[in-house]
């Protein structure tokens, strides 16, 4: 069985909690308990119908506030698949947490009213699927049972979206009519919408082609950890721990040692006890090397013939995450797979207003909640490719060197004199 | 040629990454075990993580004294097989200490005292992390967490103001006298668990495995009865087959009627079963918001 991540966007009322309450309903990932627990807190807070959001709002302050504060992470099957859902909040100040839940997802959601059609959030939810290479966008035109199953409705929807995915250069759309509080499209096809001939979401989440497979990207292998055993059994053991980042390896690939470029041959890959002749990614192994260097945390195994970029001057698209806004000119740790560097702000070229996709060039104060395109030197040369090409090596975060917070996410761009990103 | 991992490989992975991170970022972590299923696994991976070398840090026991006796039997078993260091935090000495007051009545558990015990244990060793087998399916509040959970200095959970997690980066860099509860099984949910258990031939407590046992029924749940239980007029205790679903303290360990004798018996039980693994446990009754109260003073 496969794994699919994807996240959830919607704005305040557009019926995400009700959706995700109605996955887990009809795939019977809900227990009794748990609908009891709910039924009970619904008539609490006075609501008339069983509140399907309380299932995902888990915090007190949420529940009182009847709003989602914090990305939650929502787990159900079918005997397909298996799905994690990020859940993220659809509140104007929670762009942050969107672009985490959207990190570590394959594909994403994204609800709108069909009453409203696309409004500015949608357009913001749309720019961080496309910000974080999202592979699939399916955008769920809910509620379409308050404007009567009207596929012209739906029609001018899809068409206006179509313009947006366009600009934004989305390339997987997929449109669904549903209806989340009855059910309409979501595990069985409605009888409401004969026009439609696509399948209802949950066919389509279970037949989604996973992720443009990371294995056929380069190999990417970032040291996390290094295996010496202190024992007489296993007296010269020396092995490499890490999780592949991208593309496979096998015994005898002739590899590079990154930063130091020193050469060598993969002699083994262990898996616990066992002897792989290869692996592929996103597999944790153990390599052992043939000569005898010096490999150590933060360094870069990848194969002779594949080098990555390496280099102390990078562009970034930051999401900056911290109400202390970025300081050009600061120093920053920088997190960077398993690697960690200092690093200088050197400039920010520009700034993305999300609701209107456009650049602001100008404006160089980089808040809570921003997306900005900037330029870091970091004290040694980082072992990357681009964030379009890897996601893995291309991306980073920023840590605040006083409170240890994470500040910045980033995602590794062309720099500016060669490319512009244009949205 | 396969271009995906199952959906087991792939939380494998994902939590031996986790682990090797907690090594490599962290001067002094400890894995917290309770004997439960999912600390077991949590230990296999481990070993798994760090072979042919051995775990690089000590297990932590935070015992309320109401353990079941298989459990300490299965823990002293392991710690032994797998050549780690076992540091027992006892709830009995915070009580006997006057740091924590015992509860009285039906209902008296010594689940909520434990949170004393484990902060003076990591106070008491310098632990910085933390190694928790929790999962983020199990409750409400636990959805909400980080692989790399945050705690100030005095242990607490502040969930309205938790670190962003990206992609696969952990930022683990705290200041003095902070430290991080870790939960490598975060994606995992109790089917992963079970059919993990199954691939990997993990052995596991008997209690997991039916057997026969004296029980008493209380508000709808089914309690292994102990002399030190408080019984109500009602209440009788009688002999049935039973397993545990979940294993924690006595006194707030649902059972389970159950003639499971296998791990396979045992996943087909729980694939038609209607209510969560936790539905048995009275510790989260308590309050809409105990598991997060509990959290936030510091709780596992």
């Amino acid at each position: 069985m496969e794994l699919l991540r994807f996240t959830t966007a919607g704005s305040v009322d557009d019926g995400k909690s009700t959706l995700i309450g109605r996955l887990l309903y009809d795939s019977k990932s809900i227990f009794e308990d748990q609908m009891e627990a709910v039924k009970a807190a619904s008539e609490r807070l006075g609501n008339e119908e069983v509140n399907l959001a309380l299932l995902t709002d888990g915090l007190r302050a949420e529940r009182e506030q009847g709003i989602t504060i914090d990305v939650a992470y929502r787990y159900f099957a079918t005997p397909k698949r298996k799905f994690i859902i990020a859940d993220t909040p659809g509140h104007i100040e929670y762009t942050r947490n969107m672009v985490t839940g959207a990190s570590t997802a394959d594909a994403a959601i994204i609800l709108v009213d069909a009453r409203n059609g696309i409004i500015e959030q949608t357009k913001r939810h749309s720019y961080v699927a496309s910000l974080l290479r999202l592979d699939y966008v399916i955008l769920a035109v809910n509620k379409m049972d308050l404007v009567d199953f009207s596929e012209e409705v739906f029609n001018n929807i899809k068409t206006e979206y179509t313009a947006i995915a366009e600009k934004l250069n989305l390339k997987n759309v997929i449109y669904i009519p549903i209806s989340a509080r009855d059910g309409d499209n979501v595990v069985n096809a409605s009888d409401k919408t004969p026009w439609y001939e696509g399948q209802p979401l949950l066919s389509l989440l279970e037949s989604l082609p996973v992720k443009e497979s990371i294995e056929r990207l380069k190999a990417r292998f970032p040291v996390q950890y290094v295996i010496r055993p202190q024992s007489d059994e296993f007296h010269d053991y020396r092995a490499y721990a890490g999780r592949l980042a991208s593309g496979r390896v096998k015994v005898g690939d002739k590899v590079t040692i990154l930063s130091s470029y020193t050469e060598s041959t993969i002699k083994a890959i262990d898996e616990a006890d066992k002897s792989l002749e290869e692996a592929y990614a996103p597999q944790s192994v153990a390599i052992r090397l043939s000569d005898n260097v010096d490999v150590s945390r933060g360094d870069m195994i990848v194969k002779s013939d594949e080098l990555p970029r390496v280099d102390a001057n990078i562009s970034l698209l930051v999401c900056w995450l911290n109400h202390r806004p970025l300081s050009i000119g600061a120093k920053y740790i920088i997190r960077h797979t398993t690697d960690e560097v200092f690093g200088f702000i050197k400039d920010v070229y520009y700034k993305v207003n999300i609701n209107e996709l456009e650049n602001v060039i100008g404006d160089k104060l980089v808040k809570m909640n921003d997306i900005a395109h900037i330029k870091i030197k970091t004290s040694k040369p980082l072992k990357h490719d681009l964030y379009a090409e890897n996601r893995v090596t291309g991306s980073l975060v920023i840590i605040d060197e006083a409170t240890f917070e994470t500040v910045g996410a980033g995602m590794i761009v062309d720099s500016l004199e060669e490319q512009t990103y244009v949205i | 040629m396969s271009d995906r991992l199952t959906h087991l490989k792939e939380l494998e992975s994902e939590s031996i990454y986790v682990l090797r991170e907690v090594a490599a970022q962290f001067e002094k972590p400890a894995l917290l075990f309770s004997g439960g299923k999912d600390s077991i696994v949590m230990a296999h991976l481990a070993y798994k993580a760090f072979y042919p070398a051995s775990i690089p840090f000590p297990f932590v026991h935070i015992d309320t004294g109401h353990n079941f006796e298989e459990t300490i039997t299965y823990r002293d078993d392991l710690v032994k097989k797998l050549g780690v260091k076992l540091i027992v935090g006892s709830v009995q000495e915070s009580i006997d200490a006057g740091r924590v007051v015992e509860e009285t009545g039906y209902n008296a558990s010594r689940n909520k005292l434990q949170t004393v015990t484990l902060l003076d244990t990591l106070e008491k060793y310098k632990f910085d992390a933390a190694l928790g087998g929790a999962r983020r399916d199990e409750e409400k509040a636990r959805a909400k967490e980080r692989f790399f959970s945050h705690r100030d200095e005095f242990g607490q959970w502040d969930p309205k103001n938790q670190r962003p997690e990206l992609w696969n980066i952990f930022n683990g860099k705290k200041q003095l006298g902070e430290h991080f509860r870790i939960f490598p099984l975060s994606n995992w949910t109790e089917m992963d668990v079970w059919q993990y258990i199954l691939q990997e031939d993990i052995e596991l407590p008997s209690l997991y495995y039916t057997h026969e046992r004296e029980v008493f029924e209380r508000d709808g749940t089914w309690l292994a009865y102990y002399p030190f239980m408080q019984l109500k007029p009602s209440e009788q205790v009688i002999r049935k087959r039973i397993r545990c679903r979940t294993i924690g303290d006595i006194t707030c360990t649902g059972v389970t009627i159950s003639e499971a004798n296998t791990l396979e018996d045992i996943i087909g039980e729980i694939a038609s079963s209607r209510v969560t693994e936790r539905g048995g446990r009275s510790d989260d009754k308590r309050s809409e918001a105990a598991m997060e109260d509990r959290k936030k003073a510091g709780y596992f």
